[in-house]
C-alpha cells in the first residue's frame, strides 16, 4: 500500500531525537523528502531513479502518481537541492510545508528540476553538513539560520585547529581498521572495474554523483543503444538521464557477503559495512529494488 | 606609642604641601623608602600606593619595574616614560576581548611599535615584554631584537601581524633569550626556520612554546636547543614533533615543570612505545601537560606514570571519549585544572567528579561549535556531576546545548566559592529546556550564592530580571560579559548601578539602548572599558556621553550598509591620553 505520508509524520520528524540510531532505520512510509527535518544530511540516496533515502524511510518511499505520470522523474536533483540536503527544497528554502499535500510536491519537484541539476553536490569539507543539519533541524526557524558572527565564542585557533583536528580524526580512525576505505566498483557491463575511496565521501549525494561522473563513458554507448525517444544527442548527462530512467541499480556486499541495495542505512553505517560496490543493470536487480523494476517496466 | 613615628606621621600627612620639607622631618631616607616599596610587586597595590602621597607616589615610581597597561590607550608611551624611569618588565593589552571572536575589523590599532620607539629610548634595558592582542609587525620585532641587548622574555598571546620571520629576528639577536611563548596569534606562518636561527651558544632558554605554529621545524636543531638549555623548564612543541621524537626530547629535558606535546598519533613499535613510557615516568617534576593532538586510547596509556604529580592538564586539543578520559583522571588525583573537549561527554565528566577531588578549574570546550544536535557535548548532567565531586571548584568555563535552572542552582549550592563562572548555551535564547522558562533563576542563584564571583558571563534566554540579581548581590563582581541577553535598558542600568566593583563591560546583540549607556556616565571613568555591539545605542547618545565625559574615550564603529544614526559597535574607556592619534578611518572617535 502506497500512501503519502501525512504532515504528522512530518512533525514527528522534526523533534530533536534522542533514540536516533533506531529511528535512523526505522520503517516508515513517507512522502520523498519528508523526513529530512532533523538529520544528518546526507543519508539518503537518490540515485538511479530509485528513491531517496532519506533516514527513517526505508525503501518503499512514495512518489505521488501524478509525478510520475507528468512525467518529472525522480532525477538526481529532487532529493538534493544545490547545497547538498536531503530531501525537497523549496527555492532557498531547507524547510517544506508538506502539508500541503501533493500539489506543493509537484511543485517542489519541478522548481528543484529547473534548479541545479547538474550542480556540484555536497563537499568534502566536514564543515558543510553540520551547517546543513543545523539547518534541518530547527523547522521552525527561518529558512536559512546564518551562523551568527562571532558565536559560540571561541577564539579562531581553536575553531580552526578543532575542524582540521576532526576531519584528520576521522581519516586516521578509519585506517585503523574500521571499515573500508578503498573499495571495487563494478558496472555491469562496463570492461573493467574501478576502485573509489568510501571516505572521501559524506553522504550519499556525494557517492552518487562521483559514480555518476566515474561511469558515465560506459553507459555512452548503451544509452544510444536503447534509443530512448526525444534524445538526439550524447551528452555528458546521459548517465545521469539513463540511471533516472532507473536502468541501473546500485548495491553494495556488505561484511557478511550479501548483496543490499545503497541507500538503506544512514551514511557511517554503510561505509562501516560496505566491502564493494556494484552498478547492477536494472533487469538483474530482481527483489532488491522492486519499485525501480517496476519503473523499468513502465518506461521500456 | 613612638613619638617620633607619630610625629613622622604628622608630616607625612603635610608632605602634600611642601615637598621639600619631607625630606627633613622623614626619619628614613627615600632609600629605605623605596628599598621597602620595592617588594611590592602586585601593581594594584603599587598603585594605592602612589595615592598616598607625594613621596610615596616618588618612591614608588622609582621602585617600579614592571609595567601593567591594561589598555594601551588609556594612556601615552610619553606619559609613561615621564612616570616611570626604571622598567623592566612590560604587560600590554590592546584590542577590546571581543576581537577573538571576530567582531572587530582589522587594522583596528593598538600597535605596539610606538611603545617599542619609547622603550628603545627610555628602558633600554628593558628585559621582558607580553602582549596580549596587540598588533605587531616583523620589524616591530626585529627593532625589539635589536634594540634590547639584555631583553630576555617575549610573550605574545592573541595578537597578529607579523609573521615567523619576525621569530626569526628574534632567535637570531636575542642572546640570553630566557622565555619564547607564542600563543594562538594570527601569524603568517612561513616555516619552522625560525627555530634554527637560536644561536649555537644560546643555552639559557627556560620557556618555549610555539604549540600553535602549523610548520615543520628542524627536529635536529630543536633537539640541539633542549639539550644545551639545562634551565628549560617549560617546553611546548608544535604538532609537527612526532612521538619519538617527543621521546628524544623528553630524554634530554626530564627537569620540565610543564610539557606540551606535539602529535600524539603515531605508529610505533613496542620498543618506542616502552621507550616513551619510560621517558614520561622520569618527568618526575611534570605538574602541566598540553598539546596532545590526535590522542587516542592507544598511546594515552603512556601518560599515566606521569599523571600523578600533574596538576594541569589541558586536554582541548583531543577528541577524547569519555572512557578515555576515566582513565586518564584516574591515574591523576592531584589535578587541580582540567580542560577538555565537550567529546568527554557527561559520562566523561563524571568520572573527573569522582577521581579528581581537588580540581579547582574545569573548562569545557565544543568539538563541534555549530552542531546543534543535542546528543552531542555535554549538558547539565556532566557540570552537576563535576560539582558533587569537586567542590573546590571555582573557576568553570562550560559550553553546553541544554542547561536548566535548577542545576544550576545545585551545582552553586555544591561549590559556593565560584571566582569565575562562564556559562555557554551555545543556541542564543535558550530556555531552561525542561520548563521552558528563562534562565534568570540560574544567573540569580550563582550571584546570591557565591559572594566572591568576580567574573561572569551569561546566557540562554534572560529577562531584565537576570541582571536585577546581578546589580543587587553580585558585590565583587568585576568583569561581565552579555550575550542575545536583557529586556529593555533596565537591565543594563541594575548593573550600572550596582556592581561597584565592575571594571569591564562587554555586551553583545542585547536590547539596552541610549539610557543604559548613559545611566552610566559616572561609572565609567571607574571602569578600564565598555564594550557595545549590536544593541540600540544610537549616535546622538554617544555624542553625548562623549561631550560630558572629556576623560572617556568614546569609539564607535559603525557596520557597513546600517543606518547613519545606529552606533553599531560602542567602544568606552577611560583615557589620559585623551582620544587615539592613530585610529583607522572606520573608528570614530566622539
Amino acid at each position: 500500500m502506497e500512501n503519502s505520508s501525512s504532515s504528522s509524520i512530518v512533525s514527528t520528524e522534526s523533534e530533536k531525537n534522542s533514540v536516533l540510531n533506531l529511528k535512523e532505520t526505522e520503517l516508515r512510509l513517507g512522502l520523498p523528502g519528508s523526513d529530512f527535518l532533523g538529520k544528518k544530511a546526507g543519508t539518503g540516496i537518490s540515485l538511479f531513479g530509485k528513491d531517496l533515502k532519506n533516514e527513517g524511510n526505508n525503501g518503499f518511499r512514495q512518489i505521488p502518481l501524478k509525478n510520475l505520470v507528468s512525467g518529472a522523474k525522480r532525477v538526481f536533483s529532487d532529493a538534493i537541492d544545490g547545497s547538498g540536503k536531503w530531501g525537497f527544497s523549496m527555492k532557498g528554502g531547507s524547510e517544506v510545508d508538506l502539508g500541503n499535500g501533493g500539489s506543493e510536491n509537484t511543485n517542489a519537484l519541478q522548481s528543484c528540476l529547473a534548479g541545479p541539476s547538474g550542480k556540484e553536490i555536497g563537499n568534502p569539507n566536514p564543515a558543510k553538513p553540520v551547517e546543513e543539519k543545523k539547518n534541518e533541524n530547527n523547522s521552525t526557524a527561518p529558512a536559512s539560520k546564518a551562523q551568527v558572527v562571532g558565536w559560540p565564542p571561541i577564539r579562531s585557533f581553536r575553531k580552526n585547529t578543532l575542524a582540521t583536528n576532526l576531519s584528520k580524526n576521522n581519516v586516521v580512525e578509519e585506517k585503523s581498521g574500521l571499515g573500508c576505505l578503498y573499495v571495487k566498483v563494478s558496472m555491469d557491463g562496463a570492461p573493467y572495474l574501478r576502485k573509489i575511496d568510501l571516505k572521501t565521501y559524506c553522504s550519499y549525494a556525494e557517492l552518487s554523483s562521483a559514480l555518476e561522473k566515474m561511469f558515465s563513458c560506459f553507459t555512452i554507448g548503451q544509452y544510444a543503444s536503447h534509443g530512448l525517444p526525444g534524445q538526439e544527442h550524447l551528452s555528458e548527462n546521459c548517465l545521469k538521464d539513463l540511471l533516472h530512467g532507473s536502468e541501473y541499480v546500485l548495491t553494495y556486499e556488505d561484511k557478511d557477503g550479501d548483496w543490499m541495495l545503497v541507500g538503506d542505512v544512514p551514511w557511517e553505517m554503510f561505509t562501516d559495512s560496505c566491502k564493494r560496490l556494484r552498478i547492477m543493470k536494472g533487469s538483474d536487480a530482481t527483489g532488491l529494488a522492486p519499485r525501480a523494476m517496476q519503473k523499468c517496466k513502465s518506461q521500456s | 606609642m613612638d613619638p617620633k613615628l607619630k610625629k613622622t606621621k604628622d608630616s607625612s600627612s603635610n608632605s602634600a604641601n611642601s615637598p621639600d620639607s619631607t625630606h627633613s622631618s622623614f626619619p628614613f631616607p627615600d632609600e629605605v623608602l623605596e628599598r621597602v616599596l620595592s617588594l611590592l610587586h602586585s601593581h594594584k597595590d603599587r598603585s594605592s600606593v602612589s595615592l598616598v602621597c607625594k613621596d610615596w607616589y616618588n618612591a614608588e615610581r622609582w621602585t617600579r619595574t614592571k609595567l601593567f597597561i591594561g589598555n594601551c590607550y588609556s594612556v601615552s608611551p610619553e606619559i609613561v616614560a615621564r612616570r616611570f624611569p626604571r622598567i623592566k618588565s612590560v604587560t600590554l593589552k590592546g584590542k577590546p576581548r571581543f576581537s577573538d571572536f571576530n567582531l572587530v575589523p582589522q587594522y583596528w590599532g593598538a600597535d605596539v611599535h610606538s611603545w617599542l620607539v619609547m622603550f628603545a629610548k627610555v628602558y633600554p634595558f628593558l628585559e621582558e615584554l607580553r602582549l596580549k592582542r596587540m598588533t605587531l609587525s616583523d620589524e616591530s620585532l626585529k627593532f625589539l631584537a635589536t634594540s634590547f641587548p639584555g631583553f630576555k622574555a617575549l610573550s605574545l598571546l592573541s595578537c597578529d601581524g607579523f609573521s615567523t620571520d619576525g621569530l626569526k629576528a628574534i632567535a637570531t639577536h636575542c642572546k640570553n633569550l630566557t622565555e619564547l611563548d607564542i600563543q594562538e596569534n594570527g601569524i603568517d606562518d612561513f616555516g619552522g626556520g625560525w627555530l634554527s636561527s637560536f644561536s649555537e651558544n644560546c643555552s639559557s632558554l627556560e620557556v618555549l612554546n610555539f604549540a600553535s605554529l602549523s610548520s615543520d621545524v628542524s627536529f635536529d636543531a630543536l633537539e640541539k636547543l633542549v639539550r644545551r638549555c639545562k634551565s628549560l623548564r617549560i617546553l611546548k612543541v608544535n604538532k609537527s614533533i612526532s612521538l619519538d621524537q617527543l621521546q628524544q626530547l623528553l630524554v634530554h629535558a626530564p627537569q620540565l615543570i610543564e610539557l606540551g606535546t606535539g602529535s600524539f598519533q603515531q605508529e610505533l613499535t613496542p620498543w618506542q612505545y616502552e621507550d616513551l613510557e619510560t621517558a614520561f615516568s622520569n618527568c618526575k617534576n611534570l605538574q602541566a601537560l598540553s598539546g596532545l593532538w590526535e590522542a587516542t586510547s592507544l598511546h594515552l596509556p603512556v601518560l599515566y606514570a606521569a599523571c600523578a604529580s600533574l596538576t594541569f592538564l589541558n586536554l582541548s586539543y583531543a577528541a577524547l571519549q569519555s572512557g578515555e578520559l576515566a582513565k586518564l583522571v584516574a591515574h591523576s588525583p592531584n589535578l587541580r585544572r582540567l580542560w577538555v573537549l565537550d567529546t568527554v561527554g557527561d559520562k566523561g565528566l563524571e568520572a573527573v567528579g569522582s577521581s579528581c577531588p581537588l580540581l579547582e578549574e574545569l573548562r569545557v570546550f565544543p568539538a563541534d561549535p555549530y552542531e546543534l544536535d543535542l546528543h552531542h557535548g555535554v549538558t547539565e548532567a556532566g557540570f552537576l556531576a563535576v560539582s558533587h565531586g569537586c567542590r573546590k571548584l571555582h573557576y568553570v568555563l562550560y559550553f553546553c546545548r541544554q542547561m536548566t535552572n535548577a542545576a544550576v542552582a545545585t551545582i552553586v549550592l555544591n561549590c559556593p566559592d565560584f571566582t569565575h563562572f562562564r556559562l555557554c548555551i551555545m543556541n542564543p535564547g535558550e530556555p531552561d529546556y525542561l520548563t521552558n522558562e528563562p534562565m534568570d533563576e540560574a544567573f540569580g542563584a550563582v550571584v546570591k550564592t557565591c559572594t566572591n564571583l568576580r567574573r561572569l558571563a551569561v546566557s540562554g534566554l534572560l529577562t531584565d530580571l537576570t541582571f536585577k540579581y546581578i546589580g543587587k548581590y553580585a558585590k565583587n563582581l568585576e568583569t561581565l560579559s552579555v550575550a542575545f541577553a536583557g529586556s529593555s535598558d533596565r537591565g543594563m542600568q541594575c548593573v550600572l548601578q550596582g556592581c561597584p566593583k565592575l571594571r569591564k563591560l562587554e555586551i553583545r546583540d542585547s536590547p539596552f539602548g541610549n539610557a543604559a549607556l548613559l545611566s552610566g556616565v559616572e561609572k565609567y571613568e571607574t571602569m578600564r572599558s565598555l564594550w557595545m555591539s549590536a544593541c540600540n545605542v544610537t549616535m546622538s547618545a554617544c555624542r553625548l556621553l562623549a561631550k560630558d565625559m572629556p576623560r572617556l574615550n568614546v569609539e564607535v564603529m559603525r557596520d557597513e550598509g546600517s543606518d547613519d544614526r545606529q552606533a553599531d559597535k560602542v567602544y568606552v574607556y577611560r583615557s589620559v591620553a585623551g582620544p587615539r592619534r592613530d585610529a583607522p578611518p572606520f573608528v570614530l572617535s566622539l
